[in-house]
């Protein structure tokens, strides 16, 4: 019994390794500098620096620069943060407020 | 387009107004949408709204040079290509020469996750990057209301519409929202509310197991328009609408003749035949003689250089020349030179609507100096009695308009029935003749009566109409009963 359940945790702890070792790409896309969009830079920031710090690569882009970026990353809400890779790519809207749900979403903390 | 009426010219409006080209529209909203500010389509699905707004971005680039944007919330870009290929808009060459943007919006909600405060600029700006693009003066949001499956927050969204909607009058684009039909409102998330300015509706509606589409237009802020349902129909040109309830009376009046084909006929109407531009309807029961009476006519119209179109809904086109060279009349040549068309095809094809919207297309094309319509009273079968009278109305009212003589055989089942005529359409006519079969000993015979001819002296007595190898041809009756009227 007691062994079967060591087996299950050793099990999970790879799991959570290999997750931890897994190299985030994020996009953000902001619609100019508003107070929204730098409170999203800031939340998401902070987030990459406590998550996943090294192993994470976030590029901020500005769709009022480039607009074309907002047809090719099919982006309506504003800010959208994309997470590309790991799969599935997930989008965020918002200006990541709601940091638990940030969190959950892109697999740093499972559903309570 | 379609050429501009007597409504259309009436029409005095201050509000500045786009042309949509699409056929009849343009004449129910007396000039088009509103010019600089949204219009909202809503209805069913597969009800065509889609369609009608595709079809006002390519006539408005095509027709009037004003490039348009499609932002398409459903279907993608190639979806759209291919779908619109059918109906004879290429699409493809349209965005090649910058005359369209077509903006396919993604919306997954399983990959949505919302995450405080935000609003929908990423929609703006590719909106505003695809009207800069080519300098649209039109745009489609196609249709807006699936954002309300893509995000849960319906205040801000809310507060976003009405911001685009803003936005979009501020641009001065002339836009078409289109939205699913919803069981209380006019849309599933009341879009109405937004776009105030006008607002048409669309159906597809099943009556007998015939399926009717109709256009109606619920209100237009700033203008007068059309208030009734208006059948369309979508065809290989798009959509065609027909507002042919608002024909008034006002047909020209021809006092020019055209003879009935048949010299002791021509006798009987004051010597000299029909009106030209006038109704004239055959009454008959069955085997009395009406498809040759048409016949002979449209035999003697082509001889004479004039055009003629002949609607057959009993006989096929070579039923129909088959069975007149025995009675000696060669349809054939005619329809050979050019001069006549045979439009075979069941009264129970379609609808009503359906029917006078071909009929209408026909003359369109064909132009035609005479229309047979053979026999006029099968179209009650398609459809019920008082739609069919309204629809008969119409008809008739939309070929004199155009001046054109009408003949309509009417198949009346019991010949006795004197006057009453069964809808009542000999109301409309101007020329009714009654065809009749009378037995007398051991043979029947035909007998013609002219009951009315509006505007002329015509003869009141009942005669021998006798099919023989060289066409019809009308005889005193011989004998005592020459004088019984």
């Amino acid at each position: 019994m007691a062994k079967s359940e060591s087996g299950i945790k050793k099990q999970l702890e790879t799991g959570l390794k290999k997750q931890k070792q897994k190299k985030y790409v994020l996009h953000l896309y902001v619609a100019g500098l508003s107070p929204r969009s730098q409170k999203a830079i800031e939340n998401i920031k902070k987030v990459c620096d406590e998550y996943l710090k090294g192993r994470y690569e976030l590029a901020i882009q500005d769709i009022y620069q480039n607009p074309i970026l907002a047809k090719n990353g099919q982006i309506l809400g504003a800010p959208t943060l994309i997470k590309e890779f790991p799969l599935p790519l997930r989008r965020f809207v918002g200006d990541m407020s709601n940091i638990e749900r940030l969190l959950v979403g892109l697999n740093l903390r499972s559903k309570e | 387009m379609a050429k501009p009426n007597n409504m259309a010219t009436v029409a005095t409006s201050d509000l500045p107004k786009a042309l949509t080209g699409i056929q009849g529209l343009d004449e129910i909203t007396f000039g088009g949408l509103p010019k600089g500010r949204p219009t909202l389509i809503c209805g069913g699905p597969g009800c065509g709204k889609t369609l009608l707004a595709m079809e006002f971005l390519c006539r408005g680039a095509l027709q009037y040079n004003e490039p348009g944007v499609f932002m398409a919330f459903e279907e993608k870009e190639q979806d759209l290509v291919e779908n619109f290929s059918s109906l004879g808009f290429d699409l493809k060459s349209l965005v090649k020469h910058k005359k369209l943007a077509i903006d396919y919006v993604y919306i997954e909600r399983s990959e949505i996750e919302e995450t405080g405060e935000y609003d929908l600029e990423g929609l703006f700006v590719r909106l505003a990057a695809a009207i800069d693009s080519i300098g649209a003066k039109r745009v489609v949001l196609d249709t807006i209301e699936a954002l309300f499956s893509g995000f849960s927050n319906t205040s801000i969204l809310r507060a976003e519409l009405r911001r685009l909607f803003r936005w979009l009058k501020d641009k001065g684009v002339t836009a078409i929202i289109t939205g699913e039909k919803g069981e209380k409102l006019l849309t599933k998330h009341g879009l109405e509310e937004y776009v105030a300015d006008c607002v048409i509706s669309l159906d597809n509606r099943v009556n007998e197991q015939i399926a009717t589409r109709r256009l109606k237009i619920i209100k237009y802020r700033g203008s007068r328009h059309g208030t009734n349902e208006y059948p369309f129909l979508i065809s290989d040109n798009g959509i065609s609408v027909f507002p042919m309830t608002s024909l008034l009376l006002a047909s020209a009046v021809s006092s020019e003749r055209i003879s009935s084909g048949i010299k002791s006929l021509d006798e009987m109407l004051g010597n000299k035949g029909y009106f030209k531009g006038s109704a004239i309807l055959v009454s008959g029961s069955a085997g009395s003689g009406k498809t040759s009476f048409g016949a002979q006519f449209v035999d003697y119209v082509c001889r004479n250089g004039q055009r003629a179109l002949c609607f057959a809904f009993e006989e096929s086109e070579g039923q129909l020349s088959r069975n007149m060279k025995s009675i000696g009349i060669n349809l054939k040549r005619w329809i050979d030179k050019g001069l006549l068309k045979i439009a075979a095809n069941r009264a129970t094809l379609c609808g009503l609507e359906m029917h006078l919207v071909m009929a209408h297309t026909a003359v369109k094309e064909f132009k035609p100096d005479v229309v047979v319509i053979d026999p006029i009273t099968t179209l009650i079968g398609s459809g019920l009695a008082d739609d069919a009278k309204a629809m008969i109305a119409r008809l008739i009212d939309f070929l004199k308009n155009d001046g054109i003589t009408i003949l309509a055989t009417d198949l009346n089942l019991m010949a006795d029935k004197g006057d009453a005529a069964e809808i009542g359409i000999s109301s409309l006519c101007d020329t009714w003749m009654k065809l009749s079969m009378e037995t007398q000993g051991y043979k029947r015979m035909r007998r013609i009566t002219i009951i009315k001819s509006r505007g002329m002296k015509h003869g009141h007595e009942t005669k021998d109409l006798i099919i023989t190898d060289n066409g019809l041809e009308i005889k005193d009756i011989p004998g005592l009963r020459e004088d019984v009227r």
